[in-house]
């Protein structure tokens, strides 16, 4: 049912639009049931799996009631998860070849490497620093449009000042720290939190990590580029 | 046997892309927390059915939909398609992209329903809203908004207007628009602008960026490819909280004519 409408936009443009024959019927048709299959399995797999652990993890931090470990745990799962997603080695690198075609880099394969994985490092860092900021905000009870306005303006300043090669690449970055499996994790850890913490709403404050997630890469990987 | 090898490849990278995700729950949980999973029998099982979930989901849209999308958004772009009626061949009339445009918003508004990590926003919301917001509303509203960013970003590449100015234009209309919604969407909006990023939608869309400044004289495939995606996240924002606006404005409309 989720997938219907993708087939019917690529059913009608193909045929009457394009007035072309569908290539590979067979094979579009297997791959059709393995996505519909996948997608029935990864959400009874949510909640199974992913949502009660960022609940429970949330819940046995409000008990434990120590701040500096939450924050520690929300700096890993941000940086870790991060670090190690493959989408972003494939725009790092990329990003690489780009800076030594303009010049901004030296065109050896050490030098290509080094900013490939200064910049994975700086997305990474980024998106630990956003969870991080994100659960004190939480905690704190900030109202989440004070934090992401100045950030949106952040954004578009930066844009402005940071050289256009690197443009592209910050705002790729700031998709690729949305992953299917950190995105519903991350949402659970900041509902649960909200509603284990007295006082905290968790529609008001519990959702806003992912925003928090997808912005300050942007921000981050644009000052990378102007400091490199 | 290709499709079973190439299953096995997708089901390792999936294993390998949870496996430092697991290395930080489990040490946190074990070392810190110091208390066993609750019910670690479920957890493992559902741990399995989301990778063998996400395995099947990627390898049926690389089998099946990533390249036909991507050949329609280089035929629909190629100009043998578009009836050129410029003067000159250099001259770029955008009502020649008219399909385009209407392929962008019905890509985009489809991808995006079956994006499976706003599927699983969908269902918090409305596990926590009490019901007040369906998962379903929530992600055609979402969807609704990626289908018109995508379309004005093509649009956008196809009359070369500067980049900076529709990005600032909405975010002084998102920040407008957050002073006046009820505070209960707002972390919920700024969330689907970031989810829309993700697995079905970006292949496909920069796909569309590719084709479009490819085909298109006078721009630069790595410049103008990527404000698509930009688009794509600052408009479902702007859908989300509209969404909450009329809500609210039917709540209280219903409630009025009850009260009379």
């Amino acid at each position: 049912m989720d997938l219907m409408p993708i087939f019917v936009v690529i059913f009608i443009f193909q045929v009457f639009i394009l007035k072309q024959p569908v290539p590979n019927i067979g094979e579009i048709a297997i791959g059709t049931c393995f996505v519909v299959l996948g997608l029935t399995l990864f959400i009874q797999g949510l909640e199974k799996s992913l949502f009660p652990i960022g609940e429970n993890l949330a819940n046995a931090f409000a008990r434990k009631g120590s701040l500096p470990w939450l924050l520690v745990f929300a700096f890993s799962l941000g940086f870790g998860t991060t670090a190690a997603e493959p989408a972003l080695i494939a725009v790092a690198d990329e990003a690489a070849r780009i800076a030594s075609e303009g010049g901004l880099v030296a065109d050896t394969l050490e030098a290509q490497l080094a900013y490939a994985t200064g910049l994975r490092y700086t997305v990474a860092f980024a998106v630990g620093f956003a969870i991080l900021f994100g659960v004190l905000r939480i905690i704190r009870g900030w109202p989440v449009q004070y934090l992401i306005i100045p950030g949106y303006m952040g954004v578009v300043i930066m844009t402005a000042l940071a050289p256009d090669t690197i443009i592209g690449i910050a705002f790729d970055s700031g998709g690729v720290a949305t992953s299917t499996i950190n995105v519903p994790l991350i949402t659970a850890l900041g509902v649960g939190l909200a509603s284990a913490i007295k006082g905290r709403n968790p529609m008001t404050d519990g959702f806003g990590l992912i925003a928090f997630a997808a912005l300050t890469p942007i921000i981050f990987v644009m000052a990378y580029g102007m400091i490199i | 046997m290709g499709l079973i090898n190439d299953f096995f490849a997708i089901l390792l990278s999936t294993s390998r892309d949870i496996l430092p995700i697991a290395g930080i729950i489990i040490f946190f949980q074990l070392v810190i927390i110091r208390r066993p999973f609750k019910k670690a029998n479920d957890l493992l099982i559902g741990v399995i059915y989301i990778i063998l979930g996400m395995s099947f989901f990627l390898l049926g849209l690389e089998k099946a939909l990533f390249p036909l999308g991507s050949l329609m958004a280089e035929q629909l772009t190629s100009p043998q398609f578009i009836n050129h009626s410029g003067n000159s061949p250099t001259d770029v009339v955008w009502q020649d992209y008219l399909w385009v445009y209407i392929f962008a918003a019905c890509i985009g508004f489809a991808t995006t329903l079956a994006e499976p990590a706003l599927i699983a926003v969908g269902i918090k919301a409305e596990q926590n809203s009490g019901g007040s917001i369906k998962a379903l509303y929530l992600r055609l509203a979402v969807s609704v908004g990626v289908a018109f960013g995508i379309s004005l970003g093509a649009y956008r590449i196809v009359t070369g207007i500067d980049l900076h100015l529709f990005i600032i234009t909405g975010y002084v209309i998102v920040m407008i628009q957050t002073l006046i919604s009820p505070k209960l969407i707002i972390g919920l909006a700024y969330d689907s602008g970031g989810v829309t990023t993700s697995t079905v939608t970006v292949p496909l869309v920069t796909a569309l960026g590719i084709g479009l400044a490819t085909a298109i004289p006078g721009r630069n495939p790595l410049l103008d490819g990527f404000g698509l995606i930009a688009f794509a996240s600052l408009f479902p924002i702007m859908s989300v909280l509209g969404y909450a606006q009329i809500a609210e404005w039917i709540n209280r409309r219903v409630n009025q004519i009850n009260k009379r």
